[in-house]
This record gives C-alpha cells, structure tokens and sequence, in this order.
C-alpha cells in the first residue's frame, strides 16, 4: 500500500501566541509537529506494519506531506524520526497568509499526483482549530471521507476500509473503498516516541521540497491575496475581572450554592 | 433584501434551540430561509415545528442518503441549492458535522469559510475567540457565499412567532458522494440529562473525581445541567469519551460552566472558556483553571459538592 500522511507545523500549544498584521505570528514561537498529527502517522505506521512492513524490504510506503514555511522541514524531520519513508514539503514566499481552501488545494494537487491508496490525516490543527482540511480534501479529490475516526480496519485485498466515528449522538461505523481521506482522533492510538536508531535513520530519508510552480498552482490565486476570507482586526481579549476565590473551610460548598442562587442560576 | 441560509439543526425528531440561534444572526444580515436534510417522511414533521424565529420559509430537503452518506451526502444537496440561490451567507451549527459540510459546500460553491464564530453582524462580519480565548478576531469573506459556522449558545434566540412559507427542494446526490457508507449506527442513551453543546450549564469532572462521578451526576442534577469531563477523566474510563470537553472533545459555551476536580489545561480550556461564567472547585489553589474562575472554591470536591448540592435541593424544593 501506499500510504501518505498530512502533517503540519504549528507554534507549540502551551506557548503565548501573538496576531501580527491579523495574521498569526508564527516566527515569535516555538514551532512543533502538530500533537494531533502524531496519531495519525501512528496509525499510517501501525498499519503497514501489520501488513508487510515499510523502509528497506517492506511492501509499503508512508509519504508525509506539508504545507507550510521553510522551516515545516524541522517538525516532519519528527515524523520521519517516527518511522515514515519520506515526505514532501510544499513552501514558496507566496503561500504566506493563505485561507484553508487554498491549504487544501495546495494538499490535494500533492496527493493526486502520488499515486496513494489512503491519506491520513490528524483530527485538527492546533492553530487553525478549523477540522475542515480533510473534508475538503475529500472534496476536492473526489476520495471517500472517513473521518474522526476512533479505531480504523483495513483490508488490502478487498482494498477496503472500516472506520468507527464517534460523534454527539453516537458511534457510527463507515466503510468505504480504496482511496479513502482518513483522519483519526486522539483515543485511537498511543503515538510512540522516535528511537535513537529512528533519529539518526531520519537524517538519511529525503524531503522532497516543492515550489508552488512544481504544482502548477498559480501564485496570484495563493496567500493572502488569493484568500477568501479577510480579518479585519485582531484585539487582545480584556482579561476576565478578578473573580471571587474562597477557601473551602466547612462551609464553602453552602457559599457555592448561594452564588449560583444570586446569579440566579437556581 | 438579502437572501440568507441556514441549516436546520435537530435530535430525534425535535428542532434544537441552536436553529434559533443561526436565524436570529442570519436575520440580522437579510430573509432566513431554513434548510431541513431529513429522511423521508421526517422533514415537512420537523418543517411544522418551526413557529417562532425570524425564518421567512423553510426547505424540506428528503433523502435517505443522508443517514446513509453522512456529511458528503449533506454537503452535496446544500450545495446545489447555494449554486441555484447564490444567497449572501450560510450559517450552519459549528459541530463536527457542521464544520465538515461547510467546508465541501465551500469547495463546491467557491466560498470562503469561517469557522466557530461566536457571533456574526448584519454585514456578515463573524467574530471568533482565539488562542485560548486570549483574542477577539472579526473576520468576513470576500468570495461566493460566505460560509459561517456559529458555535451553539454564543447568541441569545429571538423566538418571537413566526409562520414560514414551507416547500419541498430537489436535488440529486452525486456518485461520489456516496463512496463513504454508514453501516450501522449507534445512538447513546441519554439517561434524561440535557445535551452537552447545548446545555445552559455544565459540570464536568477531571482526574480529581478520581473516578467518582456521582458526586458531579448528583451536583449537576440538582442544577439540571450536563456533565462533562475532562480527558484525564475519559482517557481512564472515567466517563465516555462523547462527554470529554475540550480540544478534542465538545466545545461548549453555557452560561454556567462548573470545572470541579480539573487543573486547567491548555486543550481544556479550548472547550469551555467562552461559558459565560465559570466555577471552579479544586483543591489547589494554584490551579490554573483560577485564573479564569468567577467563583473559586479551594477544597475538596467531596466535601464541597455534596454541601452544595444540598444548599440547592433546599432552595429549590
Ligand atoms: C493532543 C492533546 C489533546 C488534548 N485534548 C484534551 C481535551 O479535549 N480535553 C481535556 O480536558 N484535556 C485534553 N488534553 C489533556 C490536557 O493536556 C490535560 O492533561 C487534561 O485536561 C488534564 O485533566 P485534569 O485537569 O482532569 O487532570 P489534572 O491536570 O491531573 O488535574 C486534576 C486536578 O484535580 C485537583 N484535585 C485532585 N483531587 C481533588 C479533590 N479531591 N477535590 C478537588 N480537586 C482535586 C488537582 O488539584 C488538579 O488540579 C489533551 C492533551 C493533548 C496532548
Ligand atoms: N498546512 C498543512 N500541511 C499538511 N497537513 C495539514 C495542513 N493543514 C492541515 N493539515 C491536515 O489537516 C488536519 C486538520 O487541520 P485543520 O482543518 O487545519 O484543523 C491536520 O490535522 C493535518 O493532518
């Protein structure tokens, strides 16, 4: 099987985050592998490993692919740590500021043209909290979408795939054929840390860095002229008034009780 | 007048409130039409439901393909209204599902999109919480019809009555569309506690139950609320995963969030920190989930909650 993963950089979770000219300042923070992409290529791994294996003599191939700033290269460095085969970096000036629908455009003209039997993709991206990319790759792919997936089956001989979703109102199992845009939650499986054999193999493994051209995607429709979506401002939010604190030396939860009944919540 | 669309959110047969919620931004930006996706025989049951909210008519769209082919089924029908319509906006509920269609609507239609907007202005201008809640940001779109997803109870309904014109849609459901297949479907049993996106109020539970939910159940019932719990809390078998708040699990706004036994984590804070007003009881008073308290009690929850839960028993009965 040939399987690719989507994983993006993004400016680490537990850092304070800045807007700079309505646009996130990614420059001022750490950058990581977004955490809920590391599920994903867990799973891509779990699941070749269970049907032949990949690298040297195995049958099957895991791609992961990204789109952002030159530096991307550092967070899918990690993932290769991981045990993936090699990724594709697509990073040109012009992309800087562009909208979801032109990440997924930029991602979908990368997929198509691999040649991949399924794509994995994490559940959301940490700083876009968006959760669209993969229905619209689907979208755009015409691909069957088999997403927020919580535990996924594979068949390579009926080329089929089995995912159970688990939503508001339920759990839903969905099946569809070959190829499929899988993303999975963060239950479904325990991301493993990069050996120290994983880390030194990963510096051998290429990236294949591509420019916009080498998509034959135009640099006027990308970026923040191309963007479909405007901010029009950005403001720090005033921070919340200082709330009552008390500690609880017997008859706090009486205390509690009369808030909620001032407040007019009872 | 403009044209504006939303889409009809309901559970097992009965409209939600949050249908109320996007008419009521909707109206503000021009005429509400709603859209109904339902099985067939279920949505014109649904369409008579609605007699209050500024919603000028209703659109019955039926299909059994959309229990069977989910979000793309979905998507697939509501496109090809906006490409007949080519309305000024579309407001559709921002859940999993709801932010899943948007987006193929959006690449179906050419549309920008904006997702979880907590409120959006009659020029469809959409405000967003961001960074943990640290930021505003207003936004709008500049092409097609601008998608929106409005996160449930960020907007007080207007309820007012109202009599829609109510007509039938066709459509037909593309091949591709249909390549994802719903094989079974498993609905959770309630158990009578209200729903947790929709909820006025919520009370969850973290690590510091240490797996003794009765006393979040007993304390929430008292108040009617929800309950949730924090992923310490579902990762352990705690509570089931649907209930998690946070990055990964629901993102919830009641007017009253009560945290109890949570620390205060980054990913949970992204779930709750646009509840109207937050309560906090953990036993340790540096826990950082304080900083965006309203009311902080420092102490034990087991000793804290049962007292409460009987100071409100006693106000309320
Ligand atoms: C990719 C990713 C996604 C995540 N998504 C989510 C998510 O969606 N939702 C989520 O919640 N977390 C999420 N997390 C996890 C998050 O980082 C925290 O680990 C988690 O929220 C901690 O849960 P907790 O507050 O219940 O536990 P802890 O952080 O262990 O806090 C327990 C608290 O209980 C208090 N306590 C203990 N005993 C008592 C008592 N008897 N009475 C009162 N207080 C007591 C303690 O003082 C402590 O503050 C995610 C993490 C990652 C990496
Ligand atoms: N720039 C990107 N490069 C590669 N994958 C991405 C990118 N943006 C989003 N994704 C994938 O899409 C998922 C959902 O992201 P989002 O819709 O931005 O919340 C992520 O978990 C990634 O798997």
């Amino acid at each position: 099987m040939k399987i690719a993963v989507c994983v993006k950089q993004v400016p680490d979770s537990w850092a304070e985050k800045k807007m700079l000219n309505g646009l996130l300042d990614r420059d001022g923070v750490d950058a990581v592998l977004n955490d809920l992409d590391e599920y994903a290529v867990e799973e891509a791994l779990k699941l070749v490993e269970a049907h032949g294996g990949n690298g040297e003599g195995g049958s099957n191939t895991v791609t992961l692919i990204s789109m952002g700033p030159e530096r991307t290269k550092e967070a899918v460095r990690k993932a290769l740590s991981m045990g993936a085969d090699e990724a594709i970096v697509v990073t040109d000036p012009a992309l800087v500021g562009s909208d979801v629908l032109t990440t997924s455009r930029v991602l979908a003209a990368v997929i198509a043209g691999g040649g991949f039997d399924l794509v994995f993709c994490g559940t959301e991206s940490t700083d876009a909290r968006m959760s669209v990319v993969p229905a619209m790759l689907a979208q755009r792919l015409g691909w069957a979408q088999l997403t927020f997936a919580g535990s996924v089956q594979v068949d390579p001989d009926s080329r089929s795939v089995t995912i159970t979703r688990v939503t508001e109102a339920g759990v839903d199992t969905i099946k569809a054929k070959f190829p499929a845009i899988i993303s999975v939650n963060d239950k479904i499986n325990e991301p493993r840390y990069p050996s120290f054999k994983g880390i030194m193999a990963s510096k051998k493994k290429t990236i294949d860095v591509r420019a916009l051209a080498a998509l034959g995607l135009d640099a006027a429709s990308v970026g923040v002229s191309g963007a479909w979506s405007i901010v029009n401002d950005a403001t720090p939010r005033p921070p919340r008034a200082a709330g009552i604190k008390i500690v609880d030396e017997g008859a706090a939860g009486e205390a509690l009780a009369a808030f909620l009944a001032e407040k007019k919540f009872i | 007048m403009s044209d504006v669309l939303i889409l009809v959110e309901y559970s097992s047969d009965t409209i939600a409130k949050t249908t109320y919620e996007l008419a009521t931004c909707a109206a503000r930006a021009g005429a509400v039409t709603a859209l109904i996706l339902a099985a067939p025989g279920k949505g014109h049951a649904l369409a008579s439901q609605i007699t209050t909210g500024p919603i000028s008519s209703v659109l019955v769209i039926e299909s059994d393909d959309f229990a069977k082919h989910s979000v793309a089924a979905s998507a697939d029908a509501i496109s090809q209204i906006v490409q007949d319509r080519k309305p000024a906006a579309l407001l559709i509920a921002s859940t999993a599902f709801g932010k899943e269609v948007a987006a193929r609507v959006a690449v179906q239609t050419e549309s920008g999109i904006i997702t979880d907007a907590i409120d959006v202005a009659g020029d469809l201008t959409a405000t967003q919480s961001v960074f943990g809640g640290s930021a505003i940001v207003h936004s709008h779109i500049v092409h097609g019809t601008a998608i929106i997803t409005v996160r449930p109870n960020s907007v007080t309904a207007d309820l007012s009555p109202s009599t829609p014109v109510v007509a039938d849609a066709s459509f037909s459901i593309s091949d591709t569309a249909k390549l994802a297949e719903v094989i079974s479907s498993e609905p959770f049993v309630r158990g009578g506690r209200p729903e947790l996106t929709e909820a006025q109020i919520v009370v969850s539970g973290g690590r510091g139950t240490n797996g003794d939910f009765a006393v979040i159940e007993a304390f929430a019932d008292s108040l009617g609320a929800a309950v949730g719990a924090s992923r310490a809390a579902t990762d352990a078998g705690w509570y089931p995963h649907s209930h998690q708040v946070g990055q990964t699990g629901q993102t919830v706004s009641p007017q009253l969030y009560v945290a109890c036994g949570i620390s205060g984590a980054i990913q949970h804070r992204a779930g709750m920190q646009t509840s109207k007003t937050i309560v906090v009881v953990n036993k340790d008073p540096d826990a950082p989930l304080f900083e965006i308290a309203d009311f902080g009690v420092v102490g034990d929850l087991f000793a804290v909650l049962p007292q409460a839960t009987e100071g409100i028993r006693a106000r309320t009965s």
